[in-house]
């Protein structure tokens, strides 16, 4: 911890608006899709216009579309590949964002998703290609039942092949 | 259907378990100890292992998705993971308008929307605008 009374460091205060990541997907595929919604809605049967083209194009689709939700850049990305999922870095290493940015993170045990908050543009669609760029916008705290906790956030901007928008999000990352 | 500010969207609800969390894992490469490991739950300050935060944020857009249908589209959600879906717990996704307007021939509509358990605790409190693409007249009266 750099000081007593805070977790957020002068090289993390300085890093805020760097560039965290930006990562390619492979092509959707209708599997990915209909996984995903039998994944979220189990034990129930999924929404039609996850995973039948007549379905989704009657309910004014041009075939089937993903779960607003869906994240395409699971597993695997095309890009950075495996030079991306085979980096020093532990995925679930709460210092994942500092050391990305090659800067020295609080060391704190645990981390949850604290809140996100996403504006959509298009749908995603079997064949799209969707390119994430990811920053970091700021560190917050705040005394919780658990200590004093860190929040972060970073935003990130989805696009198409078409550059066309499909969504904006803001992740806030708790650790403590 | 007639969406004013007060109306209520059809509840979803699940009881989410490893069966639900370890098929969430497999699809969004979530793999974490406190999502897979008892142990890792309670060293974490919970009772068990508990459910993603992600999977949380699905049922929310299930939710609103289910209810908008073909009629129009999601453009905003936010919410706050306040409590994780830990063992025992029954999930429900609920839905409130807070507010409607009309804005060239379509209807924009913010809710209120969240999911609670079954003791009442709200577990990831949020917001949404959705926008039906027809509007039918003043009273927003929409088929469905």
């Amino acid at each position: 911890m750099p000081d007593e009374q805070t977790h957020i460091s002068d090289a993390m205060r300085a890093a805020v608006g760097q560039e965290l990541a930006s990562r390619v997907s492979y092509p959707v595929t209708d599997s990915d899709i209909r996984r995903w919604a039998i994944a979220v809605h189990y034990p129930q049967r999924p929404p039609a216009l996850y995973w039948d083209e007549e379905a989704a194009r009657d309910a004014g689709h041009k075939g089937i579309v993903a779960p607003l939700d869906f994240n395409p850049f699971a597993w695997l990305t095309k890009e950075p590949g495996y030079a991306g999922a085979d980096d020093d870095l532990d995925a679930n290493d709460p210092d994942r964002t500092e050391k990305t940015l090659g800067i020295a993170g609080p060391g704190l045990k645990f981390q949850l998703n604290g809140g996100m908050s996403v504006e959509y543009g298009v749908r995603m669609r079997p064949g799209d290609v969707i390119t994430s760029v990811s920053r970091l916008a700021g560190y917050t705290e705040r005394n919780g039942r658990l200590g004093l906790m860190l929040m972060s956030t970073t935003e990130d901007t989805w696009t198409n092949q078409r550059g066309e928008v499909v969504k904006k999000q803001q992740v806030t990352l708790i650790r403590y | 259907m007639t969406i004013t500010p007060g109306s209520e969207l059809p509840t979803l609800q699940w009881q989410p378990g490893f069966h639900h969390w370890n098929r969430y894992a497999a699809v969004n490469d979530e793999f974490v100890p406190i999502h897979m490991d008892d142990e890792a739950g309670r060293a974490a300050g919970y009772g068990s292992a508990f459910g993603m935060g992600n999977l949380q944020w699905a049922y929310l857009h299930s939710l609103l998705e289910s209810w908008v249908g073909d009629r129009g589209r999601v453009v905003k959600v936010a919410c706050q993971f306040r409590s994780p879906t830990t063992k025992g717990l029954t999930v429900t996704a609920h839905g409130r308008v807070t507010a409607t307007r009309e804005h060239d021939g379509e209807l924009w509509v913010d809710l209120e929307v969240w999911t609670d358990d079954q003791h009442g605790n709200k577990m990831t409190p949020g917001t949404a605008t959705v926008v039906f693409g027809a509007v039918a007249g003043s009273e927003h009266d929409l088929a469905g």
